[in-house]
């Protein structure tokens, strides 16, 4: 078959043909996609929430607001029943994993004891540092009804009260570090 | 060559994993376990198809000093087009692949097919080599996935195989799992011994 001649006004055109049939094909693929992506981030975000607090029966999303701190971000979420708050999931991070950032939410009732934690990503170790996921160890059930007003979040080695995961001390301090940081704010915030 | 021999092809005598060794970075970065590596065939699997497909239907109006850039605007628009589908329909299997999906279009399975093969021939070999090509690099991703699992994490699947009856097996053999297998390092030592066996059986 007779190919087509290499000259500056046959290669302009394909380029120019192959692109704009490439750009309008993406065009509708991400059109279409856009929302079932933002749904399936949103209920990421609710079932985290739902992980860490007691039953609710707002849309915490709505009602969240963020504080910028430490090069980063902490949003807090707000849930209530029957109009009663019924604590606040904070998602906070920590810069210092072994493998950098590490996202959690951490669910606060109101009176400031941590009910549950519940981890959004991370790039841990698997099998060491990857402990921190709630299905893959009991590290974090330790922080479960325990208030950081008398609960130090250090790891024992560091002087507090929590009891490291073996081999990923540095993993376990980015963990208190990042709940630190999410109680520290929601003291400041003064918002229950 | 007979039809069901271009489909063939890719699966055994010419796996693009076990016998070209094309492709080593998903291979080696994805398959910490089976669905991750299954997961990444199928969709280096829908890039390969289409790829070759619509190359093979436009190879012969593209000049030839321009090719590779026309075919590299064809496979990375297919490679966007998984990783969006995938964002929002399989969130869960795109965190854990991560930048490895954008990466398809870098693969030189991809661009090596549409090279070597999709230009020169029909619409319809092209497909059958497409697909051939992505079974094989599925079925060797996924056994080496499972290979991985299975020695690292005690599961295939997610889903553990140890059995729990009688209680000393567990205790005696199976305390721990071989880590280092999810590990970097694991996915080069799992490879060269499948690699091994499957030469062995390919003579």
């Amino acid at each position: 078959m007779a190919k087509v001649e290499s000259n500056f006004k046959n290669m302009t055109a394909t380029l120019l043909v192959i692109t704009l049939v490439a750009s309008a094909a993406l065009g509708l693929v991400y059109q279409s996609t856009m929302e079932p992506i933002d749904l399936a981030q949103q209920a990421k975000i609710n079932n985290a929430i739902k992980a860490v607090l007691p039953e609710f029966d707002n849309q915490p999303g709505n009602e969240a607001y963020s504080v910028a701190v430490d090069g980063g971000e902490l949003t807090f979420y707000l849930a209530t029943k029957d109009g009663q708050p019924v604590g606040t999931a904070v998602k906070t991070f920590s810069n210092n994993g072994f493998a950098g950032l590490i996202e959690l939410m951490v669910g606060f009732l109101p009176d400031g004891t941590i009910n549950k934690v519940a981890v959004i990503s991370h790039k841990e170790t698997p099998g060491l540092g990857d402990k921190i996921e709630p299905q893959k160890s009991e590290f974090s059930v330790q922080f479960e009804g325990k208030s950081p007003e008398n609960f130090k979040l250090l790891v024992k080695k560091d002087g507090g009260d929590v009891d490291a995961i073996t081999a990923s001390t540095i993993t376990s301090r980015a963990y208190c570090d990042a709940l630190a940081r999410a109680y520290n704010e929601l003291k400041k915030g003064g918002k229950q | 060559m007979s039809k069901v021999a271009q489909l063939t092809k890719g699966i055994l005598r010419e796996n693009p994993i076990f016998v070209l060794v094309l492709g080593m970075c998903p291979t080696l970065a994805t398959t910490s376990s089976a669905f991750n590596g299954m997961g990444m065939g199928l969709a280096t699997t829908f890039v390969l198809l289409s790829s070759n497909v619509v190359i093979s239907a436009i190879a012969r109006f593209i000049p030839d000093k321009v090719r590779i850039p026309s075919y590299i605007v064809v496979i990375a628009t297919f490679v966007t087009i998984v990783d969006l589908v995938m964002q929002a329909y399989a969130t869960k299997l795109y965190e854990s692949l991560g930048i490895f999906i954008p990466l398809i279009v870098v693969n030189c399975i991809v661009l090596g097919r549409a090279e070597a093969f999709a230009n020169k021939n029909t619409i319809f070999d092209s497909l059958l080599d497409g697909l051939g090509m992505g079974i094989g690099f599925t079925f060797a991703l996924t056994l080496l996935g499972s290979v991985r699992e299975m020695l690292g994490n005690f599961s295939i699947f997610g889903l553990p195989i140890i059995p729990k009856e009688p209680f000393w097996l567990k205790e005696v053999f199976f305390h721990d799992p071989i880590l280092v297998f999810v590990l970097a390092p694991g996915a080069f030592i799992a490879l060269a011994y499948l690699i091994a066996i499957f030469n062995r059986f390919k003579k």
